[in-house]
This record gives C-alpha cells, sequence and structure tokens, in this order.
C-alpha cells in the first residue's frame, strides 16, 4: 500500500496558544500583532468566494477599513451555494434554558466528528457561535419568531438540546443575503472591489509566501494576475467530485487544489458526508440531487416495511408491519442519530431488501403522524418550501403519503489543511468555510457548517490575519512583472490551450459522469482496500483518457462554459486519486469514513484510536509523484475519548 | 418526449442574435428543464456544433441565477417555480417551445440566454442594508420582533434576485425587486434608523440603470418564483414618498 505515498515530518506546530482552554482563544488575540486602523487602507486582502465564509469575511475585513478584492464565479455575489443551506444554524445561547453551553456545543462537536478534530479550534467556534447569532439579527435576518417575538430553535442530529435557530427552511439564504448586503454596503463604501463572473485558477507563491491569484475573466477570458498581501480562500467544498450531489453545478475544487499544488496540505480528503436524506435519483439524466433538510427528522419518522419486498403503498401497511429502525435501534436519539449513522443505516434496509420506490434505493420520511397531532398549518410553516420541492421533483404530494429518501453525498469535511489561525501550510494563504478541514472531523453535525462558515468570516480571520498582515508586508519590489506572477499566468493559459487543443471524442460531462460513479462506488458510504485500490487505478486511467480525448468546445476569448467545466473536471482526478489514498491509508472506520475491514459486531464504525488518531495531512508530491504523508497528532485534555454511542 | 426548442443564439453582446430550432428525443418526463438544455448541449459537443449558453447553479431554485423566457414566460408555464424547477411532465410530446433570454435595457445579453444582471447588485450597494458592522451587535433577543412583522418580513426576503420581474414586465421595471428589500428591511425593527434613505438611495439607483417605471400591471408577481405579492410595491411607494416628505422637513 505504501506504493501510493511517502512519510512526511509530522506536523508539530498549529500555532495552538495552549492554556485552559476557556482563554485560548482570547489569548491568541492579544498576542497578535495589529495594524493601526490609519494603516489598514495600505494592506491589501484578496478573498475567493462570497459564501457565508467568504462573504462576512470581505465585508468584516472592508469594515475594518483593509484594502479587499473579492472574487467569485457566479454572476452575483449573492448566488454562492450557502443559499441553498435549508435548515438552520446551531449557537450555544441556551435560550431554551434546557442545559445546554459552550461546553456541550464543543462537546457534541467533537463527538458527533468521532473524536478527529483539534480541541482548541472546536472550542473557540463554540465560543464565537451566539455572536454570529446577535450579528444576523442585527443584519436584519428574519429568524423565525414565536408569539411574543422572541427567536424559535429546533433540535438537529446528534444532540439532546434545541440549539438550531433557522428562518423555515431557508435559513442559508437568509443569512447569506445578511453577509451579501453587508460586502454590497462595503463596496458602496470603496472598501471592497467586487469581481463577479471570475474564476480563480491559480494561486501566486513569492518567496513561499501566497501574494495573488490569477483568474479568468468568464466573459471574455482575458487572464488577470492580482496581488495582495494575503489571500483568502473562501471556496467551498468539493461534494461535486462525485458529480450527482446536493452541491451546486458549479461548485469545484479548483482554488483549493491549485493552491494544493502549490505547496497547502490537503487534509483528510476522505472524510465526505453522504446525508440522509435526499430526494432518490430517478434516471440517468439526472444533473443533480436535492435534500429534503434534516430539520424534517425534528418531526418525521423513518421507516421501511418489516417484510423485504412489501410493495403496498405506505398507507396500506399497518404500523405493526413498520420497521422504525432508527428509534428501534438508537432509542436515545431516534430519528436525530447523526448524518452518517442514519445514512449507513438506511443503506444497510435497502441492501437487505426492505428500500421502496423504484430500484428499492429508498426508505420512508414520514411526517403524517406530525401532520395528525400538530395540523398541518404548522407542518406548512416549518417546512412548506421543502414540501413544494419534493412534490415538484417527484410529482407526489408528501402531505398525502411519506416521502421517499435516499443518502446523496452532500458535505466535504477534508479541505485545506489549517492551523489555530486559519492559516494554510503557506505562509499568507489562509482557508475559511467549508474549505479548510478544520472542525467537523470525520463527521460534521447538523447546522454547523453555517456556524462554522460565519464564525471564521466575521470573528475569528479577521482576529488572526492581522498577525500576519503587520509581519509580512507585501514586498515593494513585487509587481506583475515580477517572474513567479508570469510564470503562474503563463501556466494557467497552456493548460487552457492544452484543454482546448486536445479536441477528442468525449464530452466533459461524461468523464465527470464517470468519475463520479467510480468515487460513489468505492470511496462513498462504504470503503474497502481491494475496492480503493482499484478506484485508484480506474481515476488514472480516465484521467489519462481526459487528457487526450475530451473535448472542450469553442474557444477562450469567450464566454465558454465548456472550458469552464473542464478545468474544474482535470482538477477533480487529482483531487480524486487522493481521496482514494487517503481512504485506503486510514484503516480504521471513523465518523463518515466506514471502512467495511473496520466496525463493531453492531454493525458500527470502529476507530483504531492507537494508530490513527491524526489528522492526515497530505502534500503534492508532483505530477506522477507519491503524495507525502504529514501526520498531525490529536490531542484529547478536556474530552473523555470514547466509542460514540447514540442508543 | 420529442420536443422541438427555439433557441435565441447570440454569439456576443455586440452581435445580433437569431432564433435557431433544435430537435431533442429521448426526453423523460421527470428531466428538468435545464436538463433538456443539457441533453441538447452534450449532441451539439459531440456533433461539431456550439453548445447553447445559459445561466445555472444550485438547481433547486434558490440561487436565482437561472432564468429563460419559455414560450413567453419568464421561467416557463408553472407558478411558483424556475426554470431548473420545471420538469418536462408540464410539456406535450411534440411541442415546439421558444427560448429566450430576459429582455430589458437593464440587462444586455452576454451571450446566448446569458445575461447581465449586474444591475441589480447596485441597486442593493446604493441602500439595500442594515449598517450593522461586525462586533457591534446586541444580543439577538435584546429586542422582541412580532411574529407578524417577523413573517413578512420573511415573505419579502425570500426574492431570490432572478430578475424574473423585470424581465415580465412591459416597462421593463425592478419595482418588484425593490418592493421586496424594502418591505424585508422596512417591517424590522433593526430596519428602522435607514428606513428614509434606503428607500429615495434605491430608487436613485433603479432609475439610473436603465429599469422602467411601475404602472402596477402584475406580471412581474404573476411570473415570480419566491411569490413576492404586489402590495409590496405599495409599500415601496408608500417609503419613497415619506421619504421625500422627511428630507423636505415635513
Ligand atoms: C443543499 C444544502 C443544504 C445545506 N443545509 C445546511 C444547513 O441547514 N445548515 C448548515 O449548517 N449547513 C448546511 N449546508 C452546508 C453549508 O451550506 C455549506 O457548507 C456552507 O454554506 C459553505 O459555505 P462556504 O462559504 O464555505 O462556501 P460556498 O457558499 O459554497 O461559497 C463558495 C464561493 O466560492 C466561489 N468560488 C469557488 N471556486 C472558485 C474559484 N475557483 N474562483 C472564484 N470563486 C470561486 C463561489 O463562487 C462561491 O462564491 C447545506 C449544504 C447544502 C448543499
Amino acid at each position: 500500500m505504501n506504493d501510493y505515498f511517502t512519510e512526511g515530518d509530522p506536523l508539530q506546530d498549529t500555532q495552538d496558544p495552549g492554556g485552559p482552554l476557556k482563554d485560548r482563544w482570547d489569548k491568541r488575540r492579544f498576542e497578535a500583532k495589529l495594524i493601526s486602523p490609519a494603516n489598514r487602507r495600505k494592506v491589501s486582502i484578496i478573498v475567493i468566494g462570497t459564501g457565508l465564509a467568504g462573504g462576512s469575511a470581505a465585508a468584516t475585513l472592508g469594515e475594518a477599513g483593509y484594502n479587499v478584492k473579492v472574487f467569485c464565479y457566479q454572476d452575483s455575489a449573492r448566488r454562492a451555494h450557502s443559499i441553498a443551506a435549508q435548515g438552520g444554524i446551531n449557537a450555544a445561547k441556551d435560550y431554551r434554558n434546557d442545559g445546554d453551553s459552550i461546553h456541550r456545543l464543543f462537546y457534541d462537536t467533537v463527538k458527533g466528528g468521532d473524536y478527529r478534530s483539534r480541541e482548541s479550534n472546536v472550542y473557540r467556534l463554540a465560543q464565537v457561535s451566539a455572536a454570529i447569532i446577535d450579528q444576523a439579527v442585527a443584519q436584519g435576518v428574519p429568524f423565525a419568531r414565536e408569539y411574543g417575538g422572541l427567536l424559535d430553535t429546533r433540535s438537529f442530529g446528534g444532540v439532546q438540546v434545541s440549539r438550531t435557530f433557522y428562518a423555515r427552511g431557508q435559513t442559508g439564504q437568509q443569512l447569506l443575503l445578511g453577509a451579501y448586503q453587508a460586502l454590497e454596503r462595503q463596496v458602496g463604501a470603496g472598501t471592497v472591489e467586487l469581481n463577479t463572473r471570475h474564476e480563480m485558477l491559480d494561486l501566486i507563491v513569492i518567496d513561499g509566501k501566497a501574494r495573488g491569484v490569477v483568474v479568468r475573466d468568464m466573459v471574455t477570458g482575458e487572464f488577470e494576475t492580482h496581488l495582495a498581501d494575503a489571500v483568502v480562500l473562501a471556496s467551498g467544498g468539493y461534494g461535486n467530485v462525485y458529480y450527482l450531489s446536493t452541491n451546486a453545478m458549479g461548485c469545484n475544487v479548483t482554488a483549493s487544489w491549485r493552491a494544493h499544488r502549490k505547496g497547502a496540505y490537503f487534509a483528510n480528503p476522505c472524510y465526505t458526508q453522504i446525508h440522509p436524506t435526499c430526494i432518490p435519483v430517478s434516471g440517468d439524466h439526472q444533473s443533480k440531487l436535492t435534500l429534503m433538510s434534516e430539520s424534517l427528522r425534528n418531526d418525521g419518522r423513518i421507516w421501511v416495511p418489516v417484510k423485504a419486498g412489501d410493495d403496498r403503498a405506505p398507507a396500506d401497511i399497518p404500523e405493526d408491519e413498520r420497521d422504525y429502525y432508527l428509534e428501534r435501534v438508537y432509542p436515545a436519539f431516534g430519528n436525530l442519530v447523526p448524518r452518517d449513522v442514519a445514512s449507513r443505516a438506511a443503506k444497510k434496509q435497502c441492501d437487505e431488501g426492505r428500500g421502496v420506490g423504484p430500484g428499492g434505493l429508498g426508505v420512508y420520511l414520514d411526517l403524517t403522524h406530525a401532520i395528525k397531532r400538530l395540523g398541518r398549518h404548522v407542518i406548512e410553516e416549518k417546512y412548506g418550501n421543502l414540501f413544494d420541492m419534493y412534490a415538484k421533483i417527484t410529482d407526489e404530494d408528501p402531505y398525502q403519503a411519506p416521502m421517499r429518501i435516499y443518502p446523496a453525498i452532500h458535505y466535504t469535511m477534508g479541505g485545506l489543511w489549517v492551523d489555530y489561525d486559519l492559516q494554510s501550510s503557506i505562509p499568507g494563504l489562509f482557508v475559511i468555510g467549508e474549505a479548510n478541514f478544520s472542525d467537523h472531523g470525520a463527521n460534521r453535525l447538523g447546522a454547523s457548517a453555517l456556524m462554522q462558515g460565519l464564525a471564521d468570516g466575521y470573528f475569528v480571520l479577521p482576529g488572526t490575519i492581522n498577525d500576519y498582515l503587520a509581519r509580512n508586508p507585501l514586498p515593494a519590489d513585487v509587481d506583475a512583472n515580477h517572474p513567479a506572477v508570469v510564470e503562474a499566468a503563463e501556466g494557467v493559459r497552456e493548460r487552457t490551450e492544452r484543454l482546448l487543443s486536445i479536441n477528442g471524442s468525449r464530452s466533459v460531462d461524461s468523464f465527470h459522469k464517470e468519475l463520479g460513479s467510480i468515487v460513489w462506488e468505492y470511496c462513498g458510504m462504504e470503503r474497502n482496500a481491494e475496492g480503493l485500490s482499484h478506484a485508484i487505478e480506474e481515476i488514472r486511467r480516465l484521467r489519462d483518457e481526459f487528457w487526450t480525448d475530451v473535448k472542450v468546445t469553442g474557444v477562450n476569448e469567450e464566454l465558454n462554459q465548456s472550458l469552464e467545466r473542464a478545468g474544474r473536471v482535470a482538477d477533480f482526478f487529482g483531487l480524486a486519486e487522493l481521496m482514494c489514498i487517503d481512504a485506503l491509508h486510514r484503516e480504521e472506520s471513523c465518523g463518515a469514513h466506514f471502512r467495511s475491514e473496520s466496525q463493531t459486531e453492531g454493525g458500527e464504525a470502529l476507530r483504531q484510536d492507537e494508530d490513527f488518531s491524526y489528522v492526515a495531512a497530505w502534500e503534492f508530491g508532483g505530477d506522477g509523484d507519491e503524495p507525502v504523508l504529514h501526520r498531525e497528532h490529536l490531542e484529547f485534555e478536556n474530552i473523555k475519548v470514547q466509542q460514540r454511542s447514540y442508543k | 418526449m420529442k420536443i422541438t426548442l427555439r433557441i435565441w443564439r447570440q454569439h456576443h453582446q455586440d452581435q445580433p442574435g437569431a432564433m435557431e430550432a433544435y430537435e431533442v428525443d429521448e426526453i423523460s418526463p421527470d428531466m428538468s428543464f435545464l436538463e433538456v438544455l443539457d441533453l441538447l448541449n452534450e449532441d451539439l459537443t459531440l456533433n461539431g456544433g456550439e453548445p447553447v449558453a445559459f445561466d445555472h447553479d444550485c438547481r433547486e431554485g434558490i440561487c436565482g441565477m437561472c432564468s429563460l423566457v419559455i414560450n413567453g414566460l419568464a421561467h416557463g408555464p408553472e407558478a411558483l417555480t424556475t426554470t431548473c424547477q420545471l420538469y418536462m411532465r408540464h410539456f406535450e410530446d411534440g411541442q415546439v417551445i421558444d427560448v429566450e433570454p430576459w429582455r430589458s435595457t437593464a440587462f444586455p445579453v452576454i451571450r446566448d440566454l446569458v445575461v447581465d444582471r449586474s444591475a441589480l447588485d447596485r441597486i442593493i450597494e446604493a441602500g439595500g442594508y442594515v449598517s450593522a458592522p461586525t462586533g457591534a451587535a446586541a444580543d439577538a433577543n435584546a429586542v422582541t420582533v412580532p411574529k407578524k412583522d417577523a413573517d413578512r418580513a420573511f415573505d419579502a426576503a425570500a426574492c431570490i434576485g432572478c430578475g424574473a420581474c423585470v424581465a415580465a414586465c412591459p416597462n421593463g421595471s425592478a419595482s418588484l425587486f425593490l418592493g421586496a428589500k424594502i418591505t424585508h428591511l422596512g417591517s424590522l425593527p433593526q430596519g428602522q434608523p435607514e428606513r428614509d434613505e434606503r428607500a429615495l438611495a434605491m430608487v436613485e439607483q433603479h432609475d439610473a440603470e436603465g429599469f422602467g417605471g411601475c404602472t402596477q400591471i402584475g406580471e412581474c408577481t404573476a411570473v415570480c418564483p419566491a411569490g413576492i405579492p404586489l402590495d409590496m410595491i405599495s409599500q415601496l411607494n408608500h417609503d419613497v414618498l415619506s421619504g421625500l416628505k422627511h428630507q423636505s422637513g415635513q
């Protein structure tokens, strides 16, 4: 197996301030060097991405007086995929007086992540969580409220308190509009320059430090170089490596992958989250999958018929012939077990022949009990848009019959490695939001991505980046003619020309679909050594075929969607291979990473802490060469590491 | 199903465009409208054609990126539905369907079905926000908001910024878009301090971008995938008038 990678030095320094857990963030902020308000205008920062992470960061840095340039590939900053988040955002407010606290949110997150995240980072996330809700309310985010005018909350998987704030089924939309409006305010104030329809295609590294980016103007095809004191990546997750996912069509790994090739370590790429409640695939034509929010599990009950192959209509199956398997197997958490557990349980039911709907790839998510108990209007108010979406897609009425759902790729816990300051292994390159690996270990809890993206953007990054900026100004003699800048731009141009010149016989999409099906089959919900080795060979074969037989239409100097997709798919090949190598090397199950060789008697994920209690941070080894593994050992001083149990 | 698509093809903003017909076969009724365009593009790519450029991203009706005027209707024939959530079961086998970009002076065509909607962002930039710099916020429950106000704010904030209202309006007005943002922020206590300036600044920018005036025709609300009601334009007019009144010191 070691043929696939080489061993590098362990990662020793994560910039963890040390000392008592609860004082660490204060300590770090106090020790950080500052830049006086009058001088900030002269300091420039590039931000890639306008989702919750990038939008909030760019707005906040602009408010602080820095000179910010921000880029996104959509036609408007408001369209980043954060807009699609449905269910809610966690915060340790304890407005319910139900035993919540910063410590409990911290504990739930580390446990939910199956003890594969860093204590200091997670604790800080829990600490700043409450301020996010305050900030969003101040911006005019219309969270759900109770009749008394106070904020309402609900519960999400893997926790026993009610700490999730929400705005109907459109929480991401509302939070993103808050950040977007704050961002536009800064554009108006002249602190932020916003570049939409611009795609970052490379990172510029000068003397070992990130100093700029090469972007392509997606309307004219022009390659532009931009320089700054520091670069922030907030480019989102890489779930689209699977082709079918709940991500937007344009979500991609290009920004992260290009940075990886320039030296940024990629951490835990195999930790990918499969969400249990998505609308099942209906046919080969399908271009994406749609999530039905986890919040539905507050009021919905998941079941399958007891008898395999029972094809009666759900309403005709009597109660005693239904198996509410989550409630049966996990009585303490019931339908609200974490996502990895719920997804594997659904797969198991379907593998054993009790699945429902076409191909037997589905289980019921049933809200009819709740409709009877609470009345249709209550359910409509809470989940109306989700029910409408389900009806539109499936042509079935979920108020009448239970929804059919199946797991689908949804989120990626892996991402670029960052230290406590959210700085990558390239000095001056910071990574925030889903693009980094930081807080969710091997499995993310519901409603925690919005929390993390906004924590990073509003509070954490603005509290750490100043230290770097104060110590590492962009040298005055660096300009567009610097050899590193010219070389990066030239590399992008050459690669683009190469893609356009292949003129083969297969479309970009056909490669993407085939790649996706390999990764889903062998590096999806369940993995094993044999399958992963096979997948690596398959991915390499397909990548070679891509570079000799892909057909990219048109020219560079125009709006060219075929070219845009080709570049993204090309980068997915490298990532897919690294994901499989990572999954193969991690000979344990943890959270969403389930190796069939490592399970308990009851079929739950079995960790191997002795050997694998570390973050796997991969260094790019060069084209055709093995990646290099750097281990960051995880210490747990404040939480007792246990076998996770939701029974 | 087999469908004939007559699609607006325009290579570049400065070149003239024209409708071109394409036949697409083997369409499943469970396909979305955009998946039919995917199918067509696959075919065009492999057979020496130029794929049709169109905007899309989330494909679940929330990002507001997709557009298309389908048989003369912005986002097609289904109410409260974006193009990406429009399924072929709503069309007939053998049907001829016209597909055009949003048409408005303020939305120049970039290529084929892709238009430039950045004017909407500039309207928000002019005042569509609450000035609340990070860090200065009070506790989230410090100010209560009556549920009906919060709900009204939400209904308005549900606007996805797609621009269908503009495409449908004979005057090319973005008043529904304006009304939605003004109602959203104006319904909340946090939005009160800047309420007058917001309305005036946003309307001024709207007019400067070349959008037309509102004559209460209502085509906008009929096509709006987010169901923004027409009375939000009344709210806009109300806030503009009271803004002007306060400005002139009355
Ligand atoms: C359907 C769905 C529902 C979800 N629901 C929830 C929920 O209820 N609660 C929760 O906590 N989490 C939820 N999540 C997860 C959460 O929404 C995401 O993890 C989070 O929003 C990611 O935010 P981000 O800012 O990191 O990235 P994104 O919002 O994806 O933004 C990425 C940005 O980067 C830009 N970009 C990317 N690549 C480039 C490039 N090369 N050049 C230039 N720009 C680039 C894009 O244009 C975009 O602006 C959900 C996710 C999905 C898919």
